[in-house]
């Protein structure tokens, strides 16, 4: 789960990391207050969404000279003017797409004096298996350029679990950032506390870029992006307030009512597959003959007649979708049970597209023996070659 | 020979009284005998676990430590639900069982973090976990594969992803190859075992003549174990192998299904391992269909 600054700002603030006064608004008319309960005489404006390059961002319904997605406003009037032209105005920036996102919501940010714009982030690091800082001196800009172009100025510190961040972790940070004095002393109360705040929250993610050394020489987190383990969500019943359903897909936000995994995608072959490397491989070969697949949907291992219905209706009430392959490889999840389960969405919502099934593994005979009596016009596949090139053949005729 | 298991392994249950334990247990007892000796419940102990197919019986025991004393287990499958499933993990790093595998999907990743350094400081083997277990053909099955697609054979078998395993299984069993052990590694980003692990293991093994290795997005385990094959390769120890990579048209950023597979900061997709792969000796097929002809085509050269 992604949240958004604001929300990011207010969590790290809550573990004592030094973050600006701000204001979240929803609308126009909230501008005044928020921008006049902060101090001035430098404010920022920023576009609340979940995706980065916010500030070189463009919006859609404004001319191509308009200002991006994070603005300096140098007044309350002038916030209020930056507020009206960015609200429910859609955002396009390098992340989002061409589709852009609608900005629904704004960040009224007291401005900063910034000296020098580092990088810091905190990551599960794969290789080692450990939570690692990643800092760079290089901030405020794209991460993956400056790790594409100067490798060497990112350093990454890993953090033993049994021993939490020490001393010495702390000063390699600083060391790796520059920081001397004030903003060195910041860094001993800074790092422990983001690693606590990530470990704490279980988070997947936390990035501060740019995390800043101001003219006063104190640090300051001025962006935060927070991304949450979705398998940890059990425990963290306070964090479900933070999720913004705006920001998600509707047949996504559908199928995890279901706990289906789903992915929506730009084609038009729906797919319905039992396991996440199978679901991913039939996607691959719809490709491989030309097609493109709408979604990535993973039934799961033991899926029920009910789950396999619902999956079965979300593809289905996705107009972009000319065609629908289901594939299954029965281990745990039976090839009867899929079978009964497509049968019941077909009948409760109509098939208006082909659809080809290949059944393998537990229960194959039943599951291809139900499909066959069902009267249903199924097409059936021997293997996965043979299905991926069948459904193609069927949407492009 | 095969690798991890075999006929001699004896397997508690972390999570037999459950349903998934339940069902997994009897399927691995109808599976060859596979020597299932007990279960482990800290209410439950002293009780008896009893098969709804054959009425076989099994003793639970309160802890692993005890249930390792009085029946000699060497190995553990967990079954339990993803809140308690690192601290069984840990209960069975504690008890010195030598091989855990641990089937649980949806473990948080802080928990596996903790768990990692701690079995690195241990004597024990973790597979898994969000992974579909270990089988070596007529012999043992630890975990939910389904053992009728199986034939003992000279294939090793090694990948992230359960279902593309049972494919490969399948497609080897059809070209008459057959397995000698099969592995799933498991999904997660942090996890117990990566593919060097195995493949060492595989290159080490007389009767294991050719490897399938299957990967996905995310991370770069791919590439290390190209590394490792490549740096072995120049040892002298080399065997025939085949692969796949799941997720080339995976969008970036996006979390498809299994937790770690994610191409995230530009990092983990799909055609930079089939790369590294190629340039260590595998020949990666294109299809998921066609990963054992993709082999034979290997073995007739």
């Amino acid at each position: 789960m992604n949240i958004h600054e604001h929300q990011a700002k207010a969590l790290l603030k809550e573990y004592g990391a030094p973050v600006a006064q701000g204001v979240a608004i929803f609308s126009a008319d909230e501008a005044e207050s928020a921008a006049k309960s902060l101090p001035g005489p430098l404010y920022v404006v920023k576009s609340q969404i979940h995706a980065g390059g916010r500030g070189k961002g463009k919006f859609k319904e404004l001319g191509p000279d308009a200002k991006g997605g994070v603005r300096l406003a140098k007044s309350v009037e002038d916030v209020i003017a930056n507020a009206k032209e960015m609200l429910g105005n859609t955002l396009v920036t390098k992340q989002t797409g061409p589709a852009g996102k609608q900005v629904n919501r704004l960040y009224i940010e007291d401005g900063a004096d910034i000296a020098r714009e580092l990088y810091c982030s905190l990551l599960v690091d794969r290789a080692t298996s450990r939570v690692s800082f990643v800092v760079s001196t290089e901030g405020g800009m794209d991460i993956e350029a400056v790790a594409e172009h100067t490798p060497e100025k990112i350093i990454t510190v890993a953090i033993d679990p049994m021993a939490g961040v020490t001393d010495a972790d702390v000063a390699k940070i600083n060391s790796a950032l520059g920081l001397d004095g004030a903003a060195a002393e910041d860094g001993k109360s800074l790092f422990p506390i983001l690693y606590k705040a990530f470990t704490e929250k279980d988070m997947s993610l936390l990035e501060v870029n740019p995390l800043i050394v101001m003219t006063n020489g104190h640090l300051r987190v001025l962006d935060a992006k927070v991304s949450f383990d979705n398998n940890a969500s059990f425990r963290h019943e306070e964090l479900k307030p933070l999720r913004d359903l705006t920001e998600e897909d509707a047949k996504e936000i559908e199928a995890s009512k279901y706990d289906l995994a789903y992915v929506a995608l730009d084609g038009n072959i729906g797919c319905m597959v039992n396991g996440a490397g199978l679901a991913m491989s039939t996607m691959d070969i719809i490709k491989l003959y030309g097609a493109e697949p709408a979604n990535f949907l993973d039934v799961g291992g033991g899926a029920s007649k009910e789950k396999v219905t619902a999956a079965f209706k979300i593809i289905t009430a996705d107009p972009a979708v000319k065609g629908i392959l289901v594939n299954i490889f029965g281990g745990i999840m039976r090839c009867d049970v899929i079978a009964e389960g497509v049968i019941a969405a077909v009948k409760e919502v109509g098939l208006k597209v082909p659809l080809v099934v290949r059944l393998e593994g537990t229960r194959v005979k039943e599951g291809k023996e139900i499909l066959d009596n069902s009267g249903l016009d199924v097409i059936s596949a021997d293997d996965l070659d043979d299905a991926a090139q069948k459904i193609v053949k069927a949407v492009q005729g | 020979m095969s690798i991890l298991v075999n006929k001699d392994t004896k397997v508690l249950v972390q999570g037999l009284t459950g349903k998934t334990g339940t069902f997994h247990t009897e399927q691995a007892l109808a599976y060859y005998g596979t020597k299932m000796v007990g279960g482990t419940h800290p209410k439950k102990g002293g009780e008896v676990w009893s098969s709804g197919v054959d009425g076989t019986e099994l003793p639970i025991f309160a802890s692993v430590a005890e249930g390792k004393d009085k029946t000699g287990a060497n190995a553990s499958v967990i079954y339990v639900p993803p809140a308690g499933a690192a601290a069984a993990i840990e209960e069975a790093i504690d008890a010195e069982i030598e091989l855990i595998v641990c089937i649980t999907e949806g473990v948080p990743v802080m928990d596996m973090v903790r768990v990692k350094a701690k079995l690195e400081k241990s004597k024990s083997r973790l597979i898994g976990p969000n992974c579909p277990g270990v089988l070596t053909p007529e012999e043992c099955k630890i975990g939910i594969m389904p053992g009728s697609i199986f034939s003992k054979g000279s294939v090793g078998i090694v990948s992230r992803s359960g279902t593309l395993t049972y494919e490969a299984v399948f497609q080897t069993t059809n070209e008459g190859l057959g397995q000698t052990t099969a592995v799933g590694i498991g999904g997660d980003p942090v996890k117990g075992t990566e593919f060097i692990d195995v493949l060492e293991m595989f290159l080490a093994d007389d009767a294991t003549k050719s490897i399938i290795m299957i990967g996905e997005i995310g991370g770069s385990a791919e590439e290390e174990a190209a590394q490792f094959l490549i740096d072995e390769a120049k040892k002298g120890r080399k065997k025939p192998m085949a692969g796949f990579i799941a997720g080339r048209t995976a969008p970036p950023g996006r979390t498809m299904g299994h937790a770690g597979a994610v191409i995230s900061g530009g990092k983990g997709g799909a055609e930079e391992k089939i790369a590294a792969m190629e340039a260590a000796g595998i020949k990666v097929s294109a299809s998921p269909a066609r990963i054992g002809a993709t082999l034979a085509d290997v073995l007739r050269g």
